[in-house]
């Protein structure tokens, strides 16, 4: 039987050669780090034609994370989305609460092959960072995580549980305090260590390769998702959804489904206080093409190209970037991107909370509130797949805040 | 043209048996004026050729000294206007070769045509551009050639030999070989590897080849001096402006810096 869990692109049309998709993707690096890249590519190309690779990340994706994740029928929040029929893919089930466990399974995998000892990584609500040192500590590898210092004061219990697995958490305090400006240092460590560090990335990202192998590693939501979907309703959904800071759950879920064009695809980006006030990460809505970290995507940029702060309620969707791949399924209209506000991604939170008893992350719950939306224009014969891209634990003391959830005990 | 002066400006250091001295200061960096001021007495106190930073949001390569000038640049307010304006000012004042040395960001946004154009017709000698490696570089380079602008690429010790070559058939102006693997910023000791990188460049191109990263003082100065063809110091520049009680005493510190420094680049050989 065909294994779901690695399938690198079977189509393997995507990026080229030189990492690009369409217009957007390369490698945009200091000479530094070009060898560090290259040796990346050399070895995931290696790995990618290995099935003994395959079987180690299948044994732990089956036998450490808990994959495969979940389908879950939402019939009570689907009542309020036009009685759309709504499913959810269930990534916050995984071990580590997240999809990101996926991609850093196999990264620390292939930092092992290239005989690295040290891992650095950058978080920013901590999910990505907690299944980094998650991996480190199951492989033995010194772990360092980059934060903004903002985020490491709404995700707190993150923090704790990357230094409770044996990680140094470092809080960076320049720029905006999130996620660009831990990337940024993560970068900085990188150049400097670069002879036993392997740089962890975390999105669908960065310079070539890092957008098609974190895509390749999360291409199993998409794979377990459409076979579930398949066997479940027997036929495909007419939407997928998930939420897009830098895209990778959502690049991980869309991929299996490209080649089906009955299948609309639309990613949900943080539209933060409204996209009129100009505090939002709303990257594919409201950037131009730039060059941020390594790629050439869509950036929030102002007119001279300094990257403009982003502003998002969710930490891990506040970000002026935006995976590349994304960027190309975007101008050539594979894919839709939305924005959703703070107001209506809490919203939805409390809705889901409540009709089904799953707490969602902020971060989903932006792609749950578009769901809402999209369910209520397809009507009731659609059939819509959403990704529940992690769970809220993480976000309880934002959310309490938010919903004044601590007055009650005063 | 300025990149030709640029070469002119390397031979002669040459020819005198001596390394260029080669300072870096971001634009805008305290303000506008305060950075020409510094720039121009960088070179009355030495230094051969100046590079103009482009104050960026995300430095990616830089310390927290160059980070932290660069911030205060933009919220001065800098535009890319004024940087160019300073490359201007700073050749008009003192007649050295002036580079801009950038992000990528900045120029591809501004346009690379419309860049080189503006840094050319300001009197700029080229760019060096450390996040746009060679194989991303075609564009900017046919736009810098048109304009008579060189394009300095950065080398570094993971460089294998046959990139190198790639590298420097490329570049144009100098090589800047990165004495170590790390960001901007003093360092106690030059790097050990920078010596090796050097000759290694060296037998790929006829070019100039410049060390930079962690050069801070005249001794520094002096042993990087004795093996390559100049000598590149920004953070320590920046960190005398930095630490001065107003900008007067920052502008004699930075002038006095570059007499060090350039009596170490002519003590080595």
């Amino acid at each position: 039987m065909p294994s779901d869990f690695f399938v690198p692109d079977p189509e393997g049309h995507l990026p080229s050669a030189e990492g690009y998709f369409g217009a957007f993707g390369g490698q945009f690096i200091p000479e530094a780090l070009v060898s560090a890249v290259d040796e990346v590519a050399a070895e995931y190309d290696k790995l990618k034609a290995d099935p003994t690779f395959a079987a180690e990340l299948e044994d732990l994706l089956v036998n450490y994370a808990g994959r495969p994740s979940a389908l879950t029928e939402a019939p009570r929040f689907a009542e309020h989305a036009g009685g759309a029929r709504i499913f959810l893919k269930r990534e916050d089930l995984n071990h580590t609460g997240s999809h990101k466990i996926n991609n850093v399974l196999g990264q620390v995998l292939l930092a092992k092959r290239m005989g690295k000892t040290r891992v650095v990584a950058e978080t920013g609500a901590g999910q990505h960072g907690v299944a980094t040192a998650t991996g480190c500590a199951l492989f033995g590898l010194e772990c360092v995580v980059y934060m903004g210092e903002i985020d490491t004061e709404r995700q707190a219990l993150n923090v704790a549980r990357m230094r409770m697995l044996g990680a140094e958490v470092i809080a960076v305090k320049t720029g905006s305090r999130t996620l660009k400006d831990a990337i940024n240092e993560a970068f900085r460590d990188w150049v400097a260590h670069v002879d036993h560090t392997h740089y962890l990335f975390g999105t669908a990202a960065g310079p070539h390769p890092f957008p098609a192998l974190v895509r390749d590693f999360h291409r199993v939501i998409g794979v377990e998702a459409r076979r579930q979907i398949l066997e479940r309703v027997g036929r495909l959904p007419d939407a997928v959804a998930a939420c897009v800071g830098g895209g990778s759950n959502a690049i991980g879920l869309f991929h299996a489904f490209l080649p089906d064009d009955s299948v609309r695809l639309f990613g949900f980006e943080p539209a933060g206080h409204g996209l009129e006030t100009g505090e939002h990460a709303a990257t594919l809505t409201k950037g131009d093409p730039g060059i941020l970290h390594g790629s050439r995507s869509y950036v929030l940029q102002d007119e001279d190209g300094q990257i403009v702060e982003p502003y998002s309620i969710s930490a891990g969707l506040d970000y002026p970037g935006v995976g590349p791949e994304h960027a190309y399924l975007k101008d050539v209209g594979r894919a839709e991107y939305r924005a959703v506000t703070d107001d209506a991604a809490m919203e939805a939170l409390r809705l889901l909370s409540r009709t089904e008893g799953i707490i969602p992350a902020i971060e989903s719950a932006h792609a749950l509130a578009g769901a809402l939306e999209l369910g209520r224009e397809l009507g009731s014969d659609g059939l819509l797949l959403v990704n529940l891209s992690g769970r809220g634990d993480k976000d309880m003391d934002t959310a309490a805040r938010y919903f004044g959830l601590y007055e009650g005990e005063k | 043209m300025s990149a030709e002066l640029l070469g002119s400006v390397l031979a002669k250091a040459g020819a005198e048996g001596r390394a260029a001295l080669i300072g870096y200061m971001p634009a805008g960096y305290p303000t506008v004026d305060g950075a020409v001021r510094a720039m121009t007495a960088m070179v009355e106190g030495g230094c051969d050729v100046i590079e103009v930073g482009l104050p960026y949001s995300d430095p990616v390569l830089d310390g927290p000294v160059i980070q932290t000038a660069d911030d205060i640049a933009l919220r001065g307010g800098v535009r890319i206007r004024d940087v160019i304006r300073t490359v201007g000012e700073v050749h008009e004042r003192t007649g050295a070769p002036v580079l801009c040395m950038t992000y990528w960001n900045p120029v591809d946004r501004y346009g690379a045509e419309r860049f080189a154009a503006d840094l050319a017709a300001a009197g700029g000698a080229g760019c060096i551009l450390p996040d746009l490696p060679v194989q991303e570089s075609e564009g900017w380079r046919k736009a810098a050639e048109q304009h008579g602008l060189a394009t300095v690429f950065v080398v570094a010790q993971s460089t294998g030999d046959e990139r190198l070559a790639r590298i420097t058939a490329a570049g144009s102006g100098f090589v800047y070989a990165a004495s170590i693997m790390g960001v901007t910023g003093t360092r106690d000791s030059v790097g050990e590897g920078a010596r090796e990188l050097v000759e290694r460049t060296r037998a790929t191109t006829d070019l100039p080849v410049c060390v930079g990263l962690g050069v801070s003082n005249a001794g520094q100065a002096a042993e990087v001096a004795g093996y390559a063809d100049g000598v590149i110091v920004g953070t320590a520049f920046v960190r005398r402006l930095m630490d001065a009680e107003d900008l007067e005493s920052g502008i004699a510190a930075v002038r006095a810096l570059a007499g060090e420094l350039a009596e170490g680049v002519r003590v080595a050989r």
